[in-house]
């Protein structure tokens, strides 16, 4: 069983899955706030590879990332960044990130050296199912999970896709549009959620939008885990404490709990 | 003619570029253009309706005009010039804002959005749209909409609302960026008229198909005028959708030559250029594989021209195709020769070309003196040079 599977297996409460992107604001940061979240009770950690055209995001990821390559963080940083944090931390370790620069890497170099530092699967949201057979190769030769999306606009064809591809869990995007804090989230979501669960013993995370712990009980109501980002990018801009990421990833856990 | 009809494959493909590298949310929404396409591609009523209003609207057929004075000039082999710069709106883009735009009616879809670098198929869009009563949403970089002022008044003097993109580059690619942003959040009710050759399948095939009326044409007036095809055929190349148009109806004529003139901008040893197929490696960017200009870490690089429509780090996967298999042939031309082209035609010939076909007039213009005066030049003359006034009053040092 795969690292990531066996965080579902033996979870008692639904799994707080956080998004930071490596480098943001410094990479400094990243190796101190992962094993703080990590301690606050986090499952698995999502690390965003920046990339220059980040279309799936919204303007805070954009910002994080633009920030994060100007100071020089490429996916080279980005594994010596997990390789410290592997030392560091027990919890699964997920690269997020487009596909361009994982197809620059070369995608079996990629995979290989994703298994050598620790990283436990990968979520790359350009990638649909029908694009992704080459990488699964190199995903299950160096025993990665590969975590393929559905949104709301899925069609039933396509839960049968992507719920058989997917490994680790299958993301659900809230809602159709980018990543970024939302004061609401669709009432259309529980039904989703129940929709892909008739199909599926995949666990289902919810990501997109999220960004109070109200919102994450209400998630947590349906789902397995809950994918929080923005709004955590948004508490480590200008905190060096790191204290209200940490104060806001306890309030996700006892709402989780 | 087989082997090419059946390009790209289902999964639109040519060889190994393209595909459909976007979020699971649009995935949707390309299934249902695809079949929307495929169904009126086969509808004669559909034609009927864009053929007529090519020739009533936008003024097509264009003439193929011998430039007599500019193949004395070069004093080589004959070239003719491809005249879309006459067409309402003064470019090609209008050939393909008008299909996707009766594609969209078609579709039940009132809101249109679109990208656009130079502006000219920003105008296109809202002239389109204007023309069909579509709400029109236009996202362009703001680097983009300070060089290309009047473009941008003209959009909005259509009704079109203008969107500034002030994120990575603020050109063309962040437009793109910006607008599939947009598609992914209001992708129920919105149709995405993109302008160029490139995007996830079936953009690349579509805009092909809609761009193709210029080798039509450009083929049976040559047949007319000399009685046989040319030797070559040249266009410039940003995204590709000029050269595409014309280069593919030729695509089984083995003896015509392509080339696609990209932009050297200020030399492609300086890096402020955007000759992605003369410069670049194969990458994955805004939904498609094909070349890119890229980093070593794969991230997509700024790119530089002194015509905006050029200015884009990406290519259509078609041409990458051709480009692969040897059937077109990719050069550049910087700046300054592109000017110097600009100003040749506008003595030689009475034409004042956009600075986008200015590179391709360039390029044929130095072809044409080592060649023979059997031989025969086409050149796509994509757009009319009125918006890049302000451009080059600025680049030749001139106080107006």
């Amino acid at each position: 069983m795969s690292r990531i599977a066996s965080a579902f297996a033996q979870a008692k409460h639904t799994a707080l899955i956080p998004y930071i992107t490596v480098g943001y604001p410094t990479v400094e940061t990243t190796l101190k706030v992962v094993p703080l979240f990590a301690s606050t009770g986090c499952d698995i950690i999502e690390l965003g590879i920046p990339f220059s055209d980040p279309l799936a995001d919204g303007a805070t990821i954009q910002q994080a990332s633009y920030e994060a390559l100007r100071h020089g963080v490429t996916p080279r940083v980005c594994f010596e960044v997990a390789q410290e944090l592997r030392r560091r931390v027990k919890i699964p370790l997920m690269f997020m990130t487009y596909y361009n620069p994982v197809l620059k890497f070369g995608l079996e170099q990629f995979c290989s050296k994703c298994a050598a530092v620790g990283i436990d699967g990968l979520i790359i949201p350009d990638l649909p199912p029908e694009e992704g057979k080459e990488l699964e190769q190199s995903t299950k030769r160096h025993g990665l999970d590969l975590v393929y999306l559905l949104s709301p606009a899925s069609t039933e064809e396509r839960i049968r896709l992507v719920t058989s591809r997917s490994s680790g869990f299958i993301y659900l995007v809230s809602l159709t549009g980018v990543t970024g804090a939302r004061d609401k989230l669709p009432e259309e979501l529980e039904s989703f959620v129940a929709r892909v669960r008739g199909r599926t013993e995949k666990p289902l995370c919810v990501g997109f939008g999220i960004s109070t712990p109200e919102q994450a009980r209400r998630v947590a109501r349906v789902a397995d885990g809950v994918i929080v980002g923005s709004r955590i990018i948004q508490l480590l801009d200008k905190d060096k404490s790191l204290k209200n990421a940490c104060s806001f990833i306890k309030c996700l856990r006892e709402a989780l709990l | 003619m087989r082997r090419n009809k059946q390009l790209p494959d289902a999964q639109g493909y040519f060889g190994q570029f393209g595909g459909r590298f976007v979020p699971e949310t649009l995935i949707p929404a390309l299934d249902e253009l695809e079949t929307a396409y495929e169904k009126a591609k086969r509808d004669p009523s559909f034609w009927a309706e864009f053929d007529f209003l090519s020739h009533d609207y936008s003024g097509r057929p264009t003439p193929l005009y011998f430039a007599e004075r500019l193949t004395r000039h070069c004093g080589g082999a004959q070239i003719f010039l491809k005249r879309e710069d006459l067409l309402h709106t003064g470019a090609h883009k209008i050939n393909n804002a008008l299909g996707q735009g009766l594609l969209a009616r078609r579709m039940k879809k009132r809101r249109i959005i679109a990208e656009t670098g130079a502006g000219q198929h920003g105008v296109a869009a809202a002239t389109i749209c204007a023309k069909l009563g579509l709400d029109c949403v236009v996202y362009m970089g703001e680097e983009d909409m300070q060089r290309q002022a009047l473009n941008v008044f003209r959009m909005k003097l259509l009704g079109a609302e203008l969107r500034p993109v002030s994120s990575g580059t603020k050109t063309l690619k962040d437009a793109i960026n910006e607008a599939i942003r947009d598609w992914v959040t209001n992708v129920k009710n919105t149709y995405y008229l993109l302008g160029s050759a490139v995007g996830p399948h079936p953009y690349p095939v579509m805009v092909r198909d809609f761009q193709s009326v210029i080798g039509k044409e450009a083929r049976e007036q040559i047949l007319a005028q000399c009685g046989r095809l040319p030797d070559y055929i040249i266009a410039c190349v940003g995204g590709g959708s000029n050269s595409i148009g014309i280069f593919h109806p030729f695509v089984n004529d083995k003896n015509v030559k392509f080339i696609g003139v990209e932009a050297a901008g200020k030399g492609i040893r300086t890096g402020k250029h955007a000759a992605t197929l003369a410069a670049g490696t194969v990458g994955v960017l805004h939904g498609a594989k094909s070349y890119v200009l890229q980093d070593d870490a794969g991230q997509i690089l700024g790119t530089h021209s002194i015509a905006a429509g050029l200015d884009y780090p990406g290519v259509g996967p078609e041409h990458s195709y051709y480009k692969s298999i040897g059937r077109a042939t990719y050069v550049a031309v910087n700046d300054k020769e592109a000017l110097k082209a600009f100003q040749l035609l506008c003595q030689t010939e009475g034409i004042i070309p956009a600075l986008e076909p200015a590179h391709a007039i360039s390029y044929a213009a130095k072809m044409a003196g080592s060649l023979d005066k059997e031989q025969i030049i086409v050149v796509n003359l994509s757009g009319h040079g009125d918006k890049d006034m302000d451009i080059v009053v600025k680049a030749l040092g001139v106080t107006l």
